[in-house]
């Protein structure tokens, strides 16, 4: 019979397993493997706020190597910036919408949405005319031969990019926030997959990954961003950023430029003469669910 | 005479003041016709002829005798007219004279880069918000260099009612999602 003192046999394991783990950790390092190198900066990876240049600058190099191996080709990821003194707003023409559709697949090839299963960052719906903008009477699955159909409009919803984001609050992680120009992002290395946002959300415009998201390699658009559109993981919400790798380089993002009526506008809400504050002037604008104080920056309107 | 010297001097700068002012707020235009836009925001797409009309020259020479009243054209089949058409026809906007040239309502002559100061002439408001770039599409940046395109592009002018589209396929319904 041992008379040996419990706590002191815990100790000695102890103090070997972490022996043993460092020397595989240096193992790994010394061997200059970048591979598990990768590995292990995703094991022992740090929320993106707190993150030194150089930490951001080696992610970034992480991921796209990570990203040329899985896709056999050149993807960049970027953690570009806000702008300072830009804080984006989005307007939508309701009455010129013809609920084409063009919009949700434009996002779902700049922003690699997965082909299979399914996830759309924009959906369309199908009102009466006679219920106006009632969403009990909104059809987001409508087929038609020729749209817009008599008696019918449309209306785009996607992600309202609120001042005062529910998703943003609901967050046990802290995952998701608001940054400087609006944009609502998603940490999706620090996102646990609860789905609480998803729930707040009261606009439907977060998706989760319920399986590995699924784009072919011939079609993933190259230029992302980390927070945006970069290739995603399984068990992460992810959602419309107003094309921040478009955006916060100067360019419209993918649904403005794709409308074919022209009913979509972007801009700078700081900048008095933007497009953007020319329609906020001009029209008749509302929001979406005012009531629940939400303070969207996703505005619509009727032109005619 | 100090003191009017100053009042004078005061006032000069005043004007001086003014005029720079003036000249910053209104842009300059190239002349005071209907939709002038400063130059710089304007970078349209090249018109959209159909294929093999235009120049309009190759067919219309100068010196044709024109009959100018309004009646049915034969040869331009596949134009089908349907824009306030009880009350205009062809030669309303285009030039008898250079057929490769537009006319404006009062007789000048603007190229086809430039038609949409001849729709403002009766579609005032869209003009100003196409301008502002609140009516159309524009693509490029949102801060910087931008598209246009004319009102042409979009609307076919003899004919501006859209056309329906067909819909991109309908989301996958949830239930459908394996």
């Amino acid at each position: 019979m041992s008379t040996e003192n419990p706590a002191d046999c815990q100790t000695v394991n102890r103090r070997e397993v972490i022996k043993t783990l460092f020397t595989l950790a240096a193992a790994y390092t010394a061997t200059g493997c970048k591979r598990e190198a990768d590995s292990l900066s995703t094991f022992f990876h740090t929320h993106f706020k707190e993150m030194s240049p150089e930490k951001l600058a080696s992610t970034m190099e992480s991921w796209e190597r990570r990203y040329k191996k899985r896709y056999n080709r050149e993807i960049s990821v970027n953690a570009t910036p806000a702008q300072e003194g830009v804080l984006f707003g989005y307007a939508l023409d309701v009455s010129r919408c013809i609920g084409c559709r063009k919009c949700v697949y434009a996002c779902v090839d700049e922003n690699n949405q997965s082909r299979d299963p399914q996830v759309h960052w924009i959906t369309v719906l199908e009102m009466d005319n006679k219920h106006g903008i009632d969403l009990r009477h909104a059809d987001a699955y409508y087929e038609a031969e020729k749209v817009p159909r008599e008696d019918k409009f449309y209306f785009p919803v996607q992600c309202q990019q609120c001042e005062n984001p529910a998703c943003v609050k609901s967050c046990p992680v802290k995952a998701t926030w608001k940054d400087p120009d609006g944009i609502v992002v998603v940490d999706y290395e620090w996102c646990v997959g609860c789905r609480c946002c998803v729930t707040a959300c009261p606009y439907g415009a977060r998706s989760f990954n319920w399986a590995r998201p699924n784009v072919p390699a011939e079609e993933i658009n190259p230029v992302t961003e980390y927070l945006g559109n970069r290739p995603r993981p399984q068990g992460v919400v992810e959602k419309c950023t107003f094309c921040m790798q478009r955006s916060r380089n100067g360019k419209y993002p993918a649904c403005v430029e794709v409308c074919p009526v022209g009913a979509r506008k972007f801009g700078n809400l700081l900048d008095p003469n933007s497009e953007i504050n020319y329609v906020l002037k001009n029209h008749r604008i509302f929001i979406l669910k005012e009531e629940l104080n939400t303070q969207p920056k996703f505005f619509y309107y009727f032109s005619i | 005479m100090k003191m009017r010297t100053k009042l004078i001097l005061l006032y000069a700068m005043l004007a001086a003041t003014a005029g720079l002012v003036s000249s910053l707020d209104i842009p300059e235009s190239t002349d005071s016709g209907a939709g002038a836009v400063p130059e710089d925001l304007i970078a349209v797409a090249p018109p959209p002829f159909s294929e093999g009309v235009f120049p309009c020259s190759d067919c219309h020479f100068e010196d044709d005798e024109v009959d100018l009243d309004p009646r049915e054209v034969d040869f331009h089949d596949t134009v089908h007219f349907d824009h306030a058409s009880d009350s205009r026809w062809c030669l309303d906007c285009h030039d008898a004279q250079n057929r490769d040239m537009l006319h404006l309502a009062d007789g000048r002559l603007i190229p086809f880069e430039e038609s949409y100061r001849l729709c403002g002439q009766c579609h005032a408001q869209q003009l100003r918000d196409w301008e502002a770039g609140d009516h159309g599409r524009r693509t490029g940046e949102w801060s910087g260099t931008k598209q246009y395109l004319l009102c042409a592009h979009c609307h076919d002018p003899h004919s501006p009612t859209f056309e329906s589209l067909t819909p991109l396929p309908p989301p996958i319904r949830q239930e459908e999602i394996k």
